[in-house]
């Protein structure tokens, strides 16, 4: 089964990998189905404020932006510890996969602060229709971004122990879906909630 | 192949006499008292003929091929040839159904558009308003030109076309008087609109479809279609007798009840119009405890206390047959 | 919260239950005890990832469900057969037919046909098991754990009572303050990621697992309707996922998605429910269609009439059930524009529907049709269907369904739809595979009074329905004044539930009787087959195939027969690596099911030290690098001699 597997990447050489790539990428169309229904709802709801704060009363540009800016580095980073995955570079691995969890706990750190904010300025996530929506969105995201950084941590103890094996590769390589994934989900945030909530 | 024909002559003796038995009788579906519900019934009726046809052919050609093709005990070693099926066979009963579709499409539309607008040959007329709040477990109907509201009954003059502006005070119910028209629903926060005409005066049913808790089944209404004279001297008479609806009442009748009829000589529209909001001010979640056979008091949550308290009489009520439901 | 009011007190039906629930899970566990079957039911059963096993899990649960809910089914029949009867009050019928709706469509017609898929799927495709064997075991825990959660909802803290669709404003706290509709979003929540993780699992398997030769155009017709249905359970299930969420949110933390107040809309909830809702009534009936496919050649003794617009139709029925969620709610005051588009894409579903009525019947058309137990619930399928299709046509009208929405008319509608569709389809399926999963037949004559009661039972009860929806009586109305003149029609309906009852009994009855003295001699093809499943043992062993089969056409093994290409060398013979057991599925499963009761009750903390359970099942799986074993060419050899006599 592993026949025509010989020039392929390390983390498809076996007919399992293989399945597992492809179920992953299965998994993340049902994710996809999951943030297109929460971006739906948050449409639908959007303007329902009851009297509470509106996006545009509460949402600061900066640190939104700065969230960004961590959140696509850390994709970027992530793309290099593949990279170095790729080239049985170990270290190179070990180290990218670390800068991007430490960015992605950055972007925690930034988002966890501008929801205390949030709250402070009287928009809690029992407010309104809106911030129900905003906050569920959001914090699944959040809640995504939290996982991934746990689970990858327990690859990086596996491939501290183990190196890099068909194994391993392939579970790095799917975290690695997870993470640009969430980023992707991150710039429809951005663009459909931010941005459109500050300009509309 | 005993089996077939028992299976078969089952079918046939079941459903055949059900689906003659449904024309025939006057089910009140088939039974229009209006215009609306008149469009609504040709429709169906269109519909069930080619339905009909569709059962009797699929069933006989269902009937001739498990009966020819049965395997018989003369059959030997008899193997029946593969078959890949036939292109212009399949392309024949493509096309049928596309056509019975587009043939049920057009009057489909055509009605649906209909019954969305004042009734044909009563567009000149100015429709009588009447404004449908349904609640747990009650319907409120406020007559804002006529300022009347009454409770789980509806006056309207015959022959004149009503509009009805429809609304809820918390659940979502459907409203609906089969014999005038077909249903819609009622939801808070939101209005929908239903135009309906009675022909003649008479009594007609009417009832919630959309499930809401406990009260539910309870959930009907009579009207009322009176001839015009009779519609004034009766508005004339509520003004005369009837009480006065005060905001405190109307927040007693919001309270999930079953009650009978009321009548007053004012309505809630003064203070809330529950398709613009404000619904929340009657909500009272405590009042939906249920008790599993027993009675149990939430005396836990302080807050609440006094209300259920004061409330007692209502939680404890089960939910009773009020009135006739006659509708035949 | 006091004792009486955690656990539901007061009703003597309730009472009993309790009593008998209680009882009979002492009797279970002492009988285990005393048979010291504790270690063969965790080593053979609750740790296994065997596909088959898991099917069969999978049917036994369904198969209780199906009794539960069919329970819940008399009570209704029984508590509407005359006006104004007092046996249930409003409370305990609006419980009844809620719980009856969820467990018919979730736990039961769900886990009957995911488990035939289970043990079919992958003998089907000669695979040695589905693409990810712990995921499966770990779905069939979830879906069990969900389903035992909310089952337990009606002797612990009171059923759900808001219908089983649950539409707000009713399901939220402002108008059913209670537990029992938290059950509905957590138990439901719980199972639905398992049945999510199938879909995936099934996707998979089907892609990539499939016997070398075996092209897109030769995939038995049964796989390709399990495939089509599983990208529509992926496509499907995560909006649920999110509606769920959001009732939990707003039941249990004080949001407002679907509230009255504040700024919620209770008509996303129906958007959002009947988006999932209506492609999961496909999900259900599309395997359905693919096991009367299979049945229906098998015992025509013909190939398949028009396979390729069979997948076709397959496929646009699975695209059109996404496009059609508004008939559920054209009373809603939508435009008469939108009415209007989606009832032309609904009654467009007729099209692809008629076309596979079409070709069943000329399937049969010069065959020579055998009159099986299997084959007679194919054969009533298609009539009683037919009166299902042709009367959702009629609903599909939205200027009609005016008159038929929320009635009874509704109700007899998708009864003939997903009894005929999905029941009697799992019938056949049971009747026809039974023999590929234990070895021996069940009874075909008794199998015959099963198959007589049950349909004829089915349309005594469902047909007068139409008739008193037509009449105006609505759904779920737990009484009705005699002058309504229904009594007649409801009464007739009262004694058909009966007569369905019997038949389920006689089903039950049938699965003892076979067990006990069927003919365990039925041969690896008892039906005379045409896919691969029939190509190996009976029951199938558990490496499924000792040599994975070739295939170079469609029906691949009807075709091996012929040519006497059967057979089996021991020089083609190779080790076959196989999957270890796993005690994970089974512990997070229990996890989950602990931490959903414990938001049922609202207990946060309890829910939050029980989540440290999931963490644990889930660092363990991440951390386990277990191989699995092979097994040895001696082995296979030793066991495919046992029922092919010697090996070539």
């Amino acid at each position: 089964m592993t026949s025509h597997a010989n020039n392929m990447p390390l983390e498809y050489k076996t007919q399992q990998s293989q399945m597992n790539i492809l179920g992953f990428w299965v998994f993340l169309g049902a994710e996809i189905v999951l943030f297109s229904t929460l971006f739906a709802s948050y449409f639908v709801l959007e303007h329902n404020t009851a009297g509470g704060p509106t996006g545009q009363d509460i949402f600061i540009l900066k640190d939104v932006l700065i969230e960004t800016f961590l959140l696509l580095t850390s994709s970027f980073t992530c793309g290099l510890a593949i990279h170095s995955m790729r080239s049985h570079h170990k270290t190179g691995l070990m180290v990218w996969t670390i800068v991007t969890l430490l960015l992605g706990a950055g972007f925690l750190y930034m988002e966890i602060n501008e929801f205390i904010h949030y709250v402070h300025e009287g928009a809690s996530i029992q407010t309104s229709g809106f911030t129900a929506a905003f906050f569920t969105l959001l914090g699944t995201h959040g809640a995504h971004v939290t996982f991934g950084i746990f689970w990858i941590s327990l690859l990086l103890i596996q491939l501290a122990r183990r190196g890099i094996t068909e194994k391993t590769a392939s579970k790095f390589f799917i975290a690695s879906l997870y993470w640009h994934f969430l980023d992707v989900v991150w710039i429809f945030i951005f663009t459909f909630v931010y941005l459109k909530g500050m300009v509309m | 192949m005993k089996g077939f024909k028992k299976l078969f002559g089952w079918l046939v003796m079941l459903t055949i006499p059900f689906l003659l038995a449904g024309c025939e009788s006057n089910l009140i579906v088939f039974d229009p008292k209006g215009p609306v519900a008149r469009s609504l019934t040709d429709l169906i009726i269109f519909s069930i003929i080619f339905m009909l046809v569709i059962v009797i052919v699929v069933f006989a050609l269902f009937g001739y091929i498990v009966w020819k093709y049965r395997a018989r005990s003369d059959d030997g070693n008899f193997e029946p040839e593969e078959e890949k099926g036939n292109h212009l066979l399949e392309i024949i009963w493509f096309t049928i159904p596309v056509i019975i579709v587009i043939a049920l499409m057009i009057p489909t539309t055509k009605t649906i558009y209909e019954v969305e607008d004042v009734p044909q040959g009563y567009e000149e007329e100015e429709p009588l308003v009447i404004h449908v709040t349904s609640a747990d477990w009650k319907w409120i109907f406020s007559y804002p030109d006529q300022d009347i509201e009454t409770v789980n009954y509806l006056n309207i003059p015959a022959d004149h076309p009503v509009q009805f502006k429809m609304t809820s005070a918390g659940t979502m119910q459907s409203f609906w008087v089969p014999e005038l028209g077909g249903q819609k629903y009622t939801m808070a926060n939101m209005q929908t609109n239903l135009f309906l005409v009675a022909d003649r005066p008479g009594s007609y049913y009417g009832r919630n479809t959309s499930f809401n808790g406990k009260g539910y089944a309870h959930m009907d209404f009579e009207v009322q279609a009176l001839s015009q004279d009779d519609f004034n001297d009766w508005v004339q008479e509520v003004h005369d007798t009837a009480n006065t609806l005060t905001e405190e009442k109307y927040s007693e009748i919001l309270e999930p009840t079953v009650i009978g009829r009321m009548t007053f000589n004012n309505t809630h529209l003064e203070w809330i119009d529950h398709a613009h909001g404000g619904s929340e001010k009657y909500l009272n979640p405590e009042l939906y405890r249920i008790s599993h056979g027993h009675e149990d008091h939430e005396g836990h949550d302080e807050k609440s206390e006094e209300e259920t308290d004061s409330n007692e009489d209502q939680t404890k009520t089960e939910p009773s047959q009020s009135e006739d439901h006659a509708h035949h | 919260m006091s004792l009486d009011e955690f656990f539901v007190t007061g009703d003597p039906l309730i009472l009993a239950s309790q009593i008998a629930i209680g009882l009979t899970m002492i009797g279970l566990i002492a009988l285990i005890t005393y048979l010291k079957r504790w270690k063969w039911l965790w080593n053979e059963w609750f740790t296994t990832v065997d596909h088959k096993k898991i099917g069969i899990m999978y049917i036994i649960s369904g198969v209780l469900m199906f009794f539960r809910g069919g329970v819940d089914g008399l009570l209704m029949k029984a508590q509407t057969s005359r006006p104004e009867l007092e046996f249930l009050d409003a409370q305990h019928y609006d419980e009844i037919f809620t719980t009856h709706g969820v467990i018919m469509i979730l736990f039961m017609a769900m886990p009957l046909l995911i488990g035939l898929m289970n043990v079919v799927i992958p003998l089907q495709i000669g695979a040695r098991d589905v693409a990810f064997p712990k995921l499966n075991a770990l779905s069939f825990w979830l879906f069990f754990a969900g389903a035992m959660l909310f089952n337990v909802s009606f002797v612990i803290g009171g059923s759900p009572d808001a219908g089983w669709t649950s539409y707000f404003p009713l399901a939220g706290k402002e108008f059913t303050p209670g537990v029992g509709n938290n059950y509905y979003a957590i138990a439901l929540q719980i199972a639905g990621i398992g049945t999510l993780a199938t879909g995936i699992n099934f996707v998979v398997t089907i892609i990539k697992m499939r016997a070398p030769g075996m092209t897109w155009m030769r995939l038995p017709i049964f796989v390709w309707s399990t495939f089509i249905t599983s990208i529509i359970i992926v496509a499907a299930f995560p909006i649920f996922t999110v509606a769920l969420a959001y009732m939990t949110l707003d039941r249990l933390f004080g949001t407002h998605f679907f509230t009255v107040a504040n700024g919620g809309d209770p008509m996303l909830w129906l958007n959002l429910f009947w988006l999932w809702g209506h492609p999961e009534v496909y999900i259900v009936v599309l395997p359905a269609f693919g096991m009367f496919s299979e049945v229906i050649a098998t015992f025509a003794r013909k190939n398949l009439y028009g396979y390729k617009s069979m997948v076709y139709a397959v496929a646009g029925i699975a695209f059109l059930s996404m496009l059609v969620w508004v008939h559920h709610f054209y009373t809603m005051g939508n435009s008469a524009a939108v009415n209007s588009i989606f009832s032309l894409t609904t009654m467009m579903i007729a099209i692809p529907t008629g076309v596979k009525i079409f070709n069943w019947l000329f399937t049969l058309r010069k065959g020579r049709i055998e009159f099986s137990t299997a084959m007679l619930w194919s054969l009533a399928f298609i009539p009683c269907f037919t009166i299902g299709g042709v009367t959702g046509v009629m609903l599909a009208m939205a200027a009609a369904d005016y008159q038929y929405h929320n009635t009874m008319f509704l109700v007899a509608h998708f009864h003939y739809v997903l009894i005929p569709g999905v029941v009697f389809a799992v019938f056949a399926g049971l009747y026809y595979w039974w023999p590929k999963m234990f070895g021996f037949k069940l009874n075909e004559k008794i199998g015959k009074w099963h198959f007589w009661l049950f349909v004829i039972g089915f349309n005594m009860t469902f047909m007068p329905m139409f008739f008193v929806g037509l009449d105006g009586m609505s759904r779920r109305m737990y009484t009705y004044s005699a002058s309504t003149g229904w009594a007649g029609w409801l009464g007739f309906s009262a004694i058909g539930s009966i007569i369905l009852a019997a038949g389920f009994a006689a089903l039950c009855y049938n699965i003892y009787w076979s067990f006990r003295y069927a003919s365990r001699d039925v041969g690896n093809d008892p039906w005379n087959g045409r896919t691969l499943e029939w190509a190996t043992a009976s029951p199938a062993p558990h490496y499924n195939f000792a040599k994975v089969p070739e295939v170079d056409r469609l029906d691949a093994y009807w075709y091996m027969k012929k040519e006497g290409n059967t057979g089996l060398k021991k020089s083609d013979l190779k080790p076959v690596h196989m999957p270890s057991n796993s005690w994970t599925p089974i512990f997070l499963a229990v996890v989950f099911g602990v931490v959903g009761f414990f938001l049922v009750f609202e207990w946060f903390t309890l829910a939050i030290l029980a989540s440290i359970g999931i963490v644990v099942g889930l660092v363990a799986n991440s951390f386990d690098y277990d191989d699995g074993y092979h097994i040895s060419v001696e082995e296979l050899a030793d066991e495919e001699r046992e029922w092919r006599g010697d090996l070539q």
